[in-house]
């Protein structure tokens, strides 16, 4: 094999989101040789698509808000199996972490009082869930996503941060200790492959959600870092954990936020009634999202679903007024038109429970630092390895992320990734070099493919892999059918190995980009379905028709996968945070 | 079946870029046209080459010159743009093409740097975020929802001419963006970077970029702002 052309950097971020930018941020602002790997130009990541608003007690709204009651909220909505240690860093960091967005320049709406707009979401409470309601979700209008990627990528541009746009990461290298030593790369332009040496690589590759048919995700979260991380032998929690956003809009997929709630709108049924009224009495269309998207399907089984065929509810936002939804959700009211052909001034919007977020990932402490567990069942960090925002699993969501979060988990944990590594670089990270052996196992997945002659097509097996999660692996789960899904996806594996490439051509071959991401889509959704017939149980987003109930003496645990074995192990929750008491499990009601 | 007639050019094996024609069962449904180019890509010929990402008009990433006219192909239902049967997708005119509907963005990011995209404020940063009016924020509205796409810039006969020197309408409308930004105190500074005859003043009100901005921003608008900002100055 050819020699690969190395490039070199202290520190090299996969994936130029939220997260990656954030990170990057913080290590180019302290004159650290940074690299952001990104499939797509930066501004094109997901995290553009983030509407409602990013979750913090900043005290705008409420003078008296306290980043503990954020943190109760998050413990409960995680149905107890987020690490608390994580949940209290992020909340008390946040407000922090939100000010330096603010004095970064990104746009938020604003209170008479000038200061930063923030609204109602789901789970949200004031004084540990006996206060009521809160408002603590920070927000650019409805397009708070697309403000903070752009804000973090105007101040990466300020602070020099090198950027490979349009490469597409491949494989981890690992050097003889074992250790993570950089990627290999393609650069999508030209089809030349690289290898990217780093002293520490940060996966911030987003989600997955496309292993799902029907989902609010774009076209590029294909779980590139799990399935890289999975080949490497690392291993990935709490895969069974997928959000359904309850209002993805029907037939699209499309997104409508949370906080078309949180501002007042409400679902209803065929028969015009407010069902939420039923199944979460006090927070009503504000319960967590596992709760209303269960409820949905509920109401849709039931035969209260809307339409011809009954299968959606309709998200009802008229009696706001049209100033209101101009002002406060005018992306929503654009993407209505659009995509569900109906002016939410006017009439609901029809809506359907839709795959929208992994709560899972790789395991990492509150440092980004990546781990995996020794033989004697405690943690260890992999060395060279980071992962933050969606990609990682702290856990701050545990088994059902509230609203909100998410911006805040990406901001907050991109940052101490950044933070982390410049000290640790500080401290000297020496790292034994790869060899070519190294280099040659980690190209070996792009060779393969390079060279195979016979094989099916990328398309209908993406399309097939697709619809197996879709209808085995959806809102309500049961073992025998998951069962028949995980026979269906391990002969589906064999074939997805040994994709064809028609088009070998070298310049902007998306068509093999296609391939290596749907062998990535392949390693999310696989452990996903293992995952999710192990846990006998019901927890968070994780609902079993079989096993209804929470089982806290079995499951108030982390599931772990091992992709090498396709075995699931159980790794235990962090219950002991460093400045306030422990939240006890209790039953979980809105 | 829908008559589609997509731009093609592969650098390694052709010398010149040819129209191909597709006839594409789309099962009589108003698809948005990038599913039109997924459904070409999957079912008809995997070599084709676009962009695409968020395919709900926010990640800027698929705009194209659909029947003639810049938008963005994933909030571009068929019914809105097919005349007469016929689909006729070209890359976005005016820029280097990499490969079928594939650009070289480079100059046009290099515009967008150009003007600092980034607030600048020269006092120290307070221990909570800096505040602002609801006023003040609102003249942020219309500058800030901006997605990179590039429509209207490469829409730009100005920009077509002069691609190195005008700033074109996507890097103005954030020049503006951080103009009329309260907190932005580097308004002295900006202002002497784009005083000259090309940055601004080669905009000459042609309102291609109002016609095709596909978030229904008004970059000439913005422009006329600087201006006004540039004259005052001067005077």
């Amino acid at each position: 094999m050819s020699v690969m052309r190395t490039i070199s950097f202290d520190g090299v971020i996969v994936g130029g989101g939220g997260a990656g930018m954030r990170a990057a941020l913080q290590l180019a602002q302290s004159g650290y040789k940074t690299a952001v790997i990104s499939k797509v130009f930066p501004t094109r990541s997901h995290t553009v698509s983030a509407q409602g608003g990013i979750t913090c007690a900043i005290a705008s709204d409420d003078p008296q808000d306290d980043w503990r009651w954020h943190m109760y909220d998050t413990v409960k909505g995680s149905d107890y199996i987020g690490d608390q240690e994580a949940i209290e860093y992020m909340c008390s960091v946040g407000p922090e972490a939100i000010f330096e967005l603010e004095h970064m320049g990104l746009p938020f709406s604003r209170t008479e009082e000038g200061r930063i707009y923030q609204r109602p979401f789901g789970g949200q409470s004031k004084n540990y869930g006996e206060g009521g309601q809160a408002a603590r979700t920070c927000a650019a209008a409805d397009r708070t996503g697309h403000a903070l990627l752009h804000t973090l990528y105007q101040n990466n541009i300020k602070n020099e941060t090198v950027f490979f746009n349009e490469w597409f990461a491949v494989d981890l290298v690992k050097n003889q200790d074992g250790a993570v030593v950089g990627v290999v790369a393609i650069c999508i332009e030209t089809g030349e492959t690289v290898y990217v040496k780093s002293k520490a690589t940060v996966f911030a590759t987003g989600g997955a959600g496309r292993i799902y048919a029907s989902t609010t995700n774009a076209h590029i979260n294909t779980g590139d870092g799990m399935g890289m991380a999975l080949r490497a032998g690392v291993p990935a929690q709490d895969m069974e954990m997928w959000q359904f956003h309850p209002t993805g809009i029907y037939g699209a997929g499309t997104l409508v936020t949370e906080g078309c709630r949180g501002e007042g709108g409400y679902l209803v049924n065929k028969d015009g009634e407010r069902f939420m009224e039923r199944y979460a009495p006090n927070a009503k269309d504000l319960a967590g999202r596992d709760v209303v998207a269960r409820s949905m399907v509920l109401e849709i089984l039931e035969g209260r679903g809307c339409g011809p065929n009954g299968d959606h509810v309709k998200l009802k936002l008229d009696h706001l007024g049209e100033d209101v939804l101009e002002s406060r959700l005018p992306g929503i009211c654009e993407l209505s038109r659009t995509f569900a052909h109906v002016d939410p001034v006017k009439e609901p919007i029809p809506v359907v429970p839709t795959c929208h977020y992994m709560m899972g990932g790789i395991p990492t402490n509150v440092h980004g630092q990546a781990l995996t567990v020794d033989a004697a069942g405690n943690d260890s960090v992999i060395p060279g390895l980071y992962a933050c925002g969606e990609v990682a699993c702290v856990s701050v969501h545990g088994a059902n992320r509230l609203g909100g979060n998410s911006l805040l988990d990406l901001v907050v944990f991109g940052r101490a990734s950044g933070l982390f590594i410049e000290k640790a670089l500080r401290d000297g990270i020496e790292l034994r070099e790869a060899g070519q052996t190294d280099l040659e196992a980690a190209s070996a997945r792009l060779n393969a493919l390079n060279e195979r002659e016979q094989g099916e097509p990328v398309a209908p097996m993406r399309q097939e892999l697709q619809e197996i999660m879709q209808n085995h692996f959806g809102v309500f789960r049961t073992g025998e059918f998951m069962r028949e899904g995980i026979a269906k996806l391990a002969t589906l594996r064999g074939r997805v190995e040994n994709v064809v490439l028609a088009d070998r051509s070298s310049a902007f071959n998306t068509s093999r980009i296609e391939c290596l991401e749907l062998q990535n889509l392949f390693e999310t959704a696989e452990a996903t379905a293992i995952v999710a017939e192990a846990r006998d149980e019901s927890r968070g987003a994780h609902a079993r028709e079989d096993f209804t109930e929470r089982d806290d003496e079995n499951w108030l645990c982390h599931s772990l996968y091992h992709g090498d074995t396709k075995q699931v192990s159980k790794r235990s929750v962090n219950f002991t945070p460093r400045t306030v008491d422990t939240f006890q499990p209790k039953a979980r009601t809105y | 079946m829908l008559q589609v007639s997509l731009y093609r050019y592969n650098p390694e094996s052709d010398d010149a870029p040819h129209m191909e024609e597709f006839s594409v069962d789309t099962g009589g449904k108003d698809l948005m046209v990038l599913d039109v180019l997924e459904l070409i890509k999957a079912d008809y010929d995997g070599s084709v080459t676009y962009r695409r990402s968020c395919r709900e008009g926010v990640c800027g990433s698929d705009g194209l010159n659909i029947n003639g006219k810049n938008g963005l192909a994933c909030i571009t239902p068929l019914s809105e743009t097919v005349k007469g049967g016929k689909l006729v997708i070209r890359p976005l005119p005016g820029l280097p093409v990499i490969r079928d509907l594939v650009v070289d963005m480079s100059l046009f990011y290099a515009q967008y740097e150009k003007v600092q995209p980034y607030l600048q404020n020269a006092s120290p940063a307070p221990a909570i975020e800096r505040l602002q009016s609801p006023e003040e924020r609102a003249q942020l509205d219309g500058l800030y929802e901006c997605i990179l796409c590039a429509c209207c810039s490469t829409s730009c006969p100005s920009f077509w001419w002069n691609p190195d020197r005008f700033i074109g309408p996507a890097g103005l409308l954030q020049a503006y963006r951080f103009l009329a930004d309260s907190r932005d105190t580097a308004t002295e500074g900006r202002l002497a970077k784009l005083d000259d005859p090309f940055s601004v003043f080669r905009c000459h009100g042609i309102q291609n970029c109002v016609n095709v901005c596909p978030k229904g921003l008004n970059p000439t608008k913005a422009i006329g702002h600087i201006r006004t900002m540039l004259l005052n100055r001067a005077t």
